[in-house]
C-alpha cells in the first residue's frame, strides 16, 4: 500500500511540475499577476510529494519488502539498517529518485526565499525549474520506475554490491547530486533572466547563494567520492580520470569559473553575458555527467544497469534542455545591455583570466572524456584517454591559475597596482623557493614536479591567508587592534582567503604523491617488511565470518624503530549472497601520511601476498577540499550574501531593451 | 589605457589561452592515447612492437601462471588468438579464468606483451564493454555465465 502511494505521488508531482512549468511562464507573458504567482505553491507541493514518495520507497528498502523488484534486486534481510537506507540510492532507479528529490527540494526553497524577487522573474525562474522537473519525473515513470512490483516475491533479495555496502555511499551521492542539482538554480535563473530580457546586478546577488551552495556541495561530494574510492577499491589511487570522475569535475571547474565571474557581476555590473552562459553552461554539464554515468555509455561501478532506452531519454532531455537554453541564448544575449570593459591589471581583470584558464580546462576535460566516444562512435575505433592525456593538458593549464591566485585575491578593483601586489607577495614567493631548496637538497634532487608543486602549494597557501593578515596587521599595530581588525574584515574575504588556501593544501598533497613508496612483496607470519622508515608486520590471519560476508583478516602491525604505532586488518572478503570477492584496505595514518596495506589473492596459511604504501601528506588532498568547502561557507554566510539581502537593492530595474 | 587597448588586451589573452589549450590537447592527442585491439587485431592490423595499447578478452583457461616475486603470466583469448601476458603486481578481485578481462601495457611481439595494468569487471553484472564488444563480433556472446565455459573450448565457425 505504502508502496502505491509513493508511485501515485510521483504521478501527482509530475502533474504539479507541468502546471509549474507552463502557468507562471504565461502569466508573466500576459502581465497575468495570478497565474505568475502559480509558481511558487506549485513548486513547494511538487517538493512535498517528491519527498512522499522517496520515503515510501525508503521504507520499502528498511522493512525489506522483497515484493517491489527494485528492492530485491539491490538489498537483503541480513543487511545493517544504515545499508538499506543508502541502498535506495545505490541503484539506477533509486538515485533518479534522490535527484529529482533535490531538484524539488531546490525549487521549493528558491520559491520560498524568493519572496522579494521581481514577480516576473521569479515566474521564469520557477518555470524553467519547473520544466527540469518535468523532464526528469517522466523519465523516472516512463523509464525507470522504482516501484515496480514482482509476483511472485521471492523470499529474499541479490544484496547490494559490496563495494557499495559502505558509509561513503550513505554520503558521497547525496553531496554530490545537491551539488549538481544546485546548479540547476543558476540555469533556471538564468533562463529566467533571458526570458524576462533584463539582467543586472541585483540578478547577480539573488543567484550568487545559489552557485555557492551548488558548489560547495559539489567540492565536497567529489572529494569525498576519491576518497572513498582510494580506500575502497583497494587500489591506493584516489584519483584514476576514469570519465565518470571527469563528468563531475567538469560542472566543478565551470562552477568555480562561475562562482568568480559572478562576483564580477555583483561589484562591477560587467561580465552579465558571460555569466549567463556560464550558468547554462555549468548545469549543461551536469546533466552531461548524469547523462554519461546513467546511460550506460560507459561502463564503471556507477553505471548499475544499461538500458538502451534509458540512454536515448536521457540523451533527449539532453538536447532539449541544452539545445533549447543555448538557442535562447544566442537570441536574447544580444538584446541585454552589455557591462563595460575594464583594465587588465585589476581585480576584475584577474577573474577574468582565472575564468579564461578555468573554462580552458574544462575544454581539456570535455575532450578527454568525450573524444573516445565521439571516436568510436563514427569510426568504430576504440581508443581510451587516460592520465598522461590529462596531465599534458590540464595540468599547464591549472598550474598557472594557481599561480596567480594569490596576485587575483590581492589586486585592487577597477585599477590594480602590480608592483605593489607583487612587493607583499614577496615574503610568500621567498617561503616557497626556501621550501623547494629544502626539498631539493634532502631529496637530493628526485621528483622535481613534486618539488615545484610543494613550492607552489606553499606560495598558494602563503600569499592567500598572508593577504588577509596584511589587511588587519603590518609593523607598529598592536595585536588587540589587529584582532578587532579581524574580526570586523568581511567574512568574504575570510572565505576568500580559507579557499584559496585549500586549494595551496590539496596541491601540496597531490605534490607529495611524487614521494610515496610502492612495494608489492608475499610475507610470513611473524616477517617485517620495512617500508620508508616504518615496518609492517603480519601478527596472524584469521577467517572471520559476518552476517553478509566471510573474510580472511592479516591482523597486522606498524612500528617505527621497533615500538608499535599502530594496528591494522586489511582482509580479503567474500559476500556470500553475489559470491563477489572485495578488498578491504589496512590504513594507519602517521601525522597527515598513511601506510595503506592491500592484500593479494593467494593468502595460504602461513604467508600472504600484499601491496604496501607509503603514502607521505596524503590526506592533505581531502583535508584541502575541506578547507575550500569550509572557505565557501564562509563566504556564504556573509551578511551581504544571505538570501533575500538583495531586496534592499536599489530599484532601478529598467528593462534592458 | 584607451578602452581599444582593453579590449585588445581581453581579446589578446583569451585567444592566448585557446591557443595554448587548442597545442596542448593536439599534441597530447598524438601520443598519449592508447588504442584498444583483441589479440587478433593485433595481427591483423600488424601493430608493431613497443606500441603501448589495451587488449582485451578472456581469460585463458588453465593458462595463468603464478611465478616468483608477484610475477604473474596468463594468455588472453578472443578464442581466435591467444596472446601472452606477463604482469607483475596484485591482480584485482575478480580476476578468473575464463572471464573478461582488458590490459594496459607495452606490446613485445605478437604473442608477447606486458602489462602494467590489469582491469577486471568490478561485479557480475558487469564485463568490461570492449570485451563483450568483441565477444559479440566474433558470435561468442552468450551472456556473461556462459561466455566463460566457451572460452575453453574451440571457436566454432
Amino acid at each position: 500500500m505504502i508502496v502505491e502511494v509513493g508511485h501515485f505521488a510521483l504521478v501527482l508531482a509530475l502533474a504539479m511540475a507541468i502546471v509549474q512549468s507552463l502557468v507562471p511562464l504565461w502569466g508573466a507573458a500576459r502581465d497575468d499577476e495570478a497565474m505568475a504567482r502559480v509558481g511558487a505553491p506549485t513548486a513547494v507541493a511538487q517538493c512535498l510529494l517528491v519527498t512522499i514518495s522517496f520515503l515510501a520507497l525508503t521504507w520499502a528498502y528498511m522493512t525489506s519488502d522483497f515484493s517491489v523488484e527494485n528492492v530485491v534486486a539491490n538489498s537483503h534481510s541480513a543487511k545493517p539498517l544504515v545499508y538499506k537506507i543508502s541502498g535506495v540510492w545505490g541503484n539506477h532507479e533509486g538515485s533518479m529518485l534522490l535527484w529529482v528529490l533535490i531538484l524539488a527540494l531546490f525549487g521549493a526553497a528558491a520559491a520560498l526565499f524568493g519572496r522579494d524577487m521581481p514577480l516576473k522573474l521569479r515566474a521564469n525562474v520557477l518555470a524553467v525549474q519547473g520544466m527540469v522537473s518535468v523532464a526528469f519525473l517522466l523519465f523516472i515513470l516512463a523509464t525507470s520506475n522504482p516501484f515496480a512490483r514482482l509476483v511472485p516475491a521471492p523470499a529474499e533479495g541479490r544484496d547490494l554490491n559490496p563495494l557499495l555496502q559502505d558509509p561513503g555511499l550513505a554520503i558521497h551521492p547525496p553531496l554530490l547530486y545537491v551539488g549538481y542539482v544546485g546548479f540547476s538554480i543558476a540555469f533556471s535563473f538564468a533562463a529566467g533572466a533571458l526570458i524576462s530580457g533584463r539582467i543586472d546586478a541585483a540578478w547577480a546577488r539573488w543567484t550568487r547563494p545559489w552557485v555557492m551552495i551548488a558548489w560547495i556541495f559539489l567540492t565536497l561530494g567529489i572529494a569525498m567520492g576519491s576518497y572513498w574510492a582510494y580506500y575502497e577499491l583497494g587500489w591506493g589511487g584516489f584519483w584514476f580520470w576514469d570519465p565518470v570522475e571527469n563528468a563531475s569535475l567538469m560542472p566543478w571547474l565551470s562552477g568555480t569559473a562561475l562562482v568568480h565571474s559572478i562576483i564580477v557581476m555583483e561589484k562591477r555590473d560587467a561580465l552579465k553575458v558571460w555569466t549567463l552562459f556560464l550558468a547554462i553552461v555549468t548545469f549543461s554539464l551536469s546533466l552531461l555527467g548524469t547523462f554519461l554515468v546513467r546511460s550506460g555509455v560507459l561502463t564503471s561501478v556507477h553505471s548499475f544497469a544499461t538500458d538502451p532506452q534509458r540512454g536515448v531519454f536521457i540523451l533527449a532531455i539532453l538536447v532539449i534542455f541544452i539545445g533549447g537554453a543555448l538557442a535562447l541564448y544566442a537570441w536574447r544575449a544580444p538584446m541585454l545591455k552589455q557591462g563595460g570593459i575594464f583594465a587588465p591589471i585589476s581585480r576584475e581583470g584577474a577573474l577574468v583570466l582565472n575564468n579564461l584558464l578555468l573554462s580552458a580546462c574544462t575544454a581539456t576535460v570535455f575532450v578527454g572524456t568525450l573524444y573516445p566516444l565521439a571516436l568510436e562512435a563514427t569510426t568504430g575505433e576504440k581508443i581510451s584517454v587516460g592520465a598522461p592525456f590529462f596531465n599534458l593538458t590540464f595540468g599547464p593549464l591549472f598550474l598557472p591559475l594557481l599561480l596567480i591566485v594569490p596576485f587575483g585575491q590581492a589586486l585592487a578593483w577597477k585599477r590594480g597596482d602590480l608592483a605593489a601586489v607583487t612587493q607583499r607577495l614577496i615574503f610568500a614567493g621567498v617561503a616557497a623557493l626556501i621550501l623547494v631548496g629544502l626539498l631539493w637538497a634532502v631529496t637530493s634532487g628526485e621528483s622535481v614536479l613534486a618539488i615545484l608543486g610543494a613550492g607552489l602549494a606553499l606560495f598558494v597557501i602563503v600569499g592567500s591567508i598572508g593577504e588577509v593578515i596584511g589587511r588587519v596587521w603590518r609593523k607598529g599595530v598592536s595585536l588587540p587592534l589587529a584582532l578587532r581588525r579581524a574580526v570586523g574584515l568581511p567574512l568574504s574575504a575570510w572565505g576568500t582567503a580559507f579557499a584559496h588556501a585549500g586549494l595551496g593544501v590539496s596541491l601540496l598533497g597531490l605534490a607529495a604523491t611524487g614521494w610515496g613508496v610502492e612495494k608489492i612483496v608475499t610475507v610470513k607470519i611473524g616477517e617485517i617488511v620495512p617500508i620508508a622508515g616504518y615496518e609492517v608486520r603480519v601478527r596472524a590471519l584469521e577467517p572471520r565470518a559476518e552476517a553478509n560476508y566471510s573474510e580472511t583478516v592479516a591482523a597486522m602491525d606498524v612500528l617505527r624503530d621497533g615500538v608499535k604505532i599502530a594496528d591494522i586488518t586489511p582482509s580479503k572478503r567474500l559476500y556470500t549472497t553475489r559470491q563477489m570477492p572485495t578488498t578491504e584496505a589496512g590504513i594507519a595514518t602517521i601525522g597527515f601520511g598513511q601506510v595503506y596495506v592491500a592484500l593479494a589473492d593467494d593468502a595460504g596459511p602461513d604467508r600472504v601476498g600484499m601491496r604496501l604504501y607509503w603514502k607521505p601528506l596524503v590526506l592533505l588532498i581531502w583535508i584541502g577540499s575541506l578547507v575550500m568547502a569550509f572557505g565557501g561557507a564562509l563566504s556564504l554566510a556573509d551578511r551581504r550574501m544571505r538570501v533575500g539581502v538583495a531586496r534592499r537593492a536599489p530599484a532601478r530595474l529598467a528593462p534592458a531593451e | 589605457m584607451t578602452r581599444k587597448g582593453r579590449r585588445l588586451a581581453l581579446i589578446g589573452s583569451s585567444l592566448a589561452v585557446v591557443a595554448v589549450a587548442l597545442g596542448l590537447v593536439l599534441f597530447a592527442m598524438r601520443s598519449n592515447v592508447t588504442y584498444f585491439f583483441s589479440p587478433a587485431e593485433i595481427v591483423e592490423k600488424n601493430v608493431a612492437p613497443g606500441t603501448r595499447l589495451r587488449v582485451g578478452g578472456l581469460v585463458k583457461e588453465g593458462s595463468v601462471k603464478k611465478e616468483s616475486g608477484q610475477k604473474v603470466v596468463f594468455a588472453v583469448t578472443d578464442t581466435t588468438r591467444d596472446i601472452a601476458v606477463t604482469y607483475v603486481g596484485l591482480l584485482p578481485d575478480l580476476f578468473r579464468e575464463g572471464q573478461g578481462v582488458v590490459v594496459e601495457g607495452v606490446l613485445d611481439s605478437h604473442e608477447r606483451f606486458s602489462a602494467t595494468t590489469v582491469l577486471a569487471k568490478h561485479d557480475e553484472t558487469y564485463m568490461p564493454r570492449e570485451v563483450a564488444d568483441s565477444l559479440k563480433k566474433q558470435g561468442h556472446w552468450q551472456g556473461e555465465a556462459k561466455a566463460g565455459a566457451e572460452a575453453g573450448s574451440a571457436p566454432k565457425k
